[in-house]
């Protein structure tokens, strides 16, 4: 396992490497100056020539590639924002806890809250209490993210004035983009777990469970869960990631620097130091996340840890162990 | 003498939105202690449904228990509590399932499974001696105790079956249901799987139920027989009985469909095929496939009639031989 480990660590190095490669030459056939942007419009022909010389922006596509990835994944420098000049790296790690706070305490919340909902529905499809929360799922997949967070705004901040409305600071500042984030995740994983806990709970070997005499409680715990967690695992993990930089439109409305925030103002201004760290940023924690995910799901299904662990060779026990 | 096991008039129902499939349509049979009662019949005929109604295990929804009665112990266990039928459920009755490769939980070591039986049941063991007694059960259906610890991806069809056999034993259970214990595999594994299951049932003077479709499998395990059609039993008897005398069409149309070594003529397969279980014909309902069917089969509804001493026959035409003789 540990060797499998290794392996996908070293594996993610030409991903991450590509991503940023990718980026790269997209924004370098972009339209857009960058020695332009850095003078925001203000600089003559000729100051404009002599920034575009002192950036090395016409030096050859090779040439400025490679430059940008030494100085990226040897140094460790993502270099400085075109606009207000501030340490691209530095921006990046303020902005990165925000991020992860949002989208570890939504995924967290949303598995929490979902996955026994929809492990109830399965199991009970007839009790009232279960059709509710499927409609209230069906509602929260639904609903737009953004309109949701501004209705818990709106309920919370002006009418009831429990919480804070935007900013960051103390737990407060946390509960409504934590809710607001979370709903459509609680949603999907109940309509998720829902649909793997079905396919699960009709197989041969849930009735052979019964059939052992196993209380009900037990097969649907001890059978059917980690049967039916396997997709939901899968969809998890990358909920999660997308999440870390997807958290634009909770970050908008709440006020909250992060990440994703950070990356499309980057976008809009065409700062392109800013915008190849973020997404080089990104690319790694994404890798990551997907390790995780997959480590997890060894965890839970050996059939896929014994392809994890070189093509599933098994010590051989006894004389005959593979007689047929 | 009170019989080891009596199903009396069950009736099983699949209840879906749109329609009812019936499945098991009034079916009675009993069973003495040490025997091998043979249910035979086509896919579809509602085999399976007996065997899980027996054990209580249908999915509800959608299936439904509508009618009759199961006696076994003195008791009868469509009214027991489920508590109760739990504690008889892979202790007393165990039941052998069709597929091997979908009955194993594919994340839950063999051993474990084989050992969770035993701790449902066997509640005085320790820890150490359930997984002693769950390797000597892998051991005693040919598989090397130590794969306790491997997973069912790690084994092949007819070992996977022999874990699936020795689930169903672990608790010495005084009626096995097989449910097709060897349809899932190739001739080889069948005849190994057979006098696996022969010998341990000997052993322990087990009673068995034997649900196949494979007449030979019956021959050789059985001694008695039910021929079932359409939710209904048409013919039942020892297996001298219903081997060496069938009298029901259908039953006779089965061994006009065996092929045989020194058999010169051409094979005489059963015109048609089975009747929609939400739509069944009404009188005999084998009667659209039957070459003697007559105007009084499309109508009336075909009773048991005693053909020989315990063989018994649900068709007009044996009912008028027997009434003529």
């Amino acid at each position: 396992m540990a060797r499998y480990i290794i392996k996908r660590i070293l594996l993610m190095i030409p991903v991450v490497v590509g991503v940023v490669i990718l980026v790269f030459t997209i924004l370098y056939f972009s339209p857009s100056d960058a020695a332009a942007v850095k003078l925001q419009g203000t600089g003559t022909a000729e100051q404009l020539e002599e920034m575009r010389e002192s950036m090395g922006l016409n030096d050859p596509y090779i040439v400025q590639l490679g430059r940008y990835l030494y100085q990226l994944f040897i140094k460790f420098d993502f270099g400085t924002s075109l606009i207000n000049g501030t340490d691209v790296g530095k921006d990046l790690m303020q902005r990165l806890p925000n991020s992860l706070i949002i989208a570890l305490s939504s995924i967290v919340c949303s598995m929490a809250v979902g996955i026994p909902l929809g492990m109830r529905n399965a199991v009970k499809p007839n009790s009232p209490g279960s059709a509710a929360g499927m409609v209230a799922a069906l509602i929260g997949i639904s609903m737009p993210g953004f309109w949701f967070a501004l209705l818990c705004v709106i309920l919370f901040s002006y009418k009831l004035n429990l919480l804070p409305a935007y900013g960051v600071g103390g737990i407060q500042y946390w509960i409504l983009p934590l809710v607001a984030n979370s709903f459509h995740g609680v949603a999907a994983q109940a309509r998720q777990t829902r649909s793997a806990m079905l396919d699960v709970i009709n197989s041969d070997y849930i009735i052979m469970a019964r059939a052992k005499g196993v209380p009900e409680k037990k097969v649907i715990r001890k059978h059917a869960l980690p049967n039916a967690l396997i997709p939901v695992i899968t969809v998890s993990g990358s909920a999660f990631g997308s999440m870390i930089g997807g958290g634009l439109i909770i970050e908008t409305i709440f006020n909250i620097p992060g990440i994703g925030y950070y990356l499309v103002s980057g976008v809009n201004q065409r700062d392109t130091t800013v915008v190849l760290g973020g997404v080089a940023l990104l690319s790694i924690i994404f890798s990551f996340i997907m390790l995780l995910t997959d480590l997890a799901m060894a965890a839970v299904d050996p059939r896929i840890k014994a392809q994890f662990t070189s093509g599933g060779r098994r010590k051989k026990v006894g004389k005959h162990s593979d007689d047929k | 003498m009170e019989k080891f096991l009596e199903v009396k008039n069950l009736e099983v129902q699949y209840v879906l939105k749109e329609e009812t499939v019936y499945a098991v349509n009034d079916i009675s049979f009993s069973l003495e202690k040490g025997h091998t009662l043979g249910l035979v019949g086509e896919t579809g005929a509602g085999k399976t449904s007996i065997a899980r109604a027996i054990l209580r295990v249908l999915p509800v929804p959608p299936s439904q228990v509508k009618n009759g009665e199961i006696w076994f112990e003195g008791k009868d266990l469509l009214k027991i509590s489920e508590e109760e039928m739990r504690s008889i459920r892979g202790d007393k009755i165990t039941m052998i399932f069709q597929d091997p490769m979908t009955a194993l939980n594919p994340v839950m070591k063999v051993g474990d499974q084989i050992a969770e039986v035993l701790e449902m049941h066997d509640t005085k063991l320790g820890k150490a001696e359930i997984r002693r007694e769950a390797e000597k059960m892998l051991e005693m259906v040919g598989i090397p105790a130590g794969r306790y610890d491997e997973y069912p991806h790690q084994f092949s069809g007819g070992m996977k079956q022999r874990v699936v056999i020795a689930i169903a034993l672990a608790c010495n259970p005084e009626l096995l249901l097989a449910d097709e214990p060897t349809t899932a595999l190739d001739v080889t594994i069948q005849a190994q799987v057979l006098d696996l299951i022969r010998n341990l049932r000997e052993k322990n003077n087990t009673s068995m139920i034997l649900i196949t479709h494979d007449l030979g499998v019956v021959a050789e395990m059985c001694d008695d027989v039910a021929v079932v059609y359409a939710g209904e039993i048409i013919e039942s008897g020892s297996l001298e009985d219903v081997f060496d005398h069938p009298t029901h069409p259908y039953t006779q149309g089965l061994f006009g469909s065996l092929p045989s070594l020194d058999r010169s003529e051409p094979l005489r397969p059963i015109e048609g095929l089975t009747p929609d279980p939400t739509n069944l014909p009404k009188g005999c309902k084998f009667h659209p496939r039957c070459p003697y069917a007559t105007e009084e089969c499309k109508t009336t509804k075909n009773e048991f009639c005693e053909v020989a001493p315990g063989h018994l026959c649900r068709c007009v035409l044996a009912m008028k031989n027997q009434e003529g003789k």
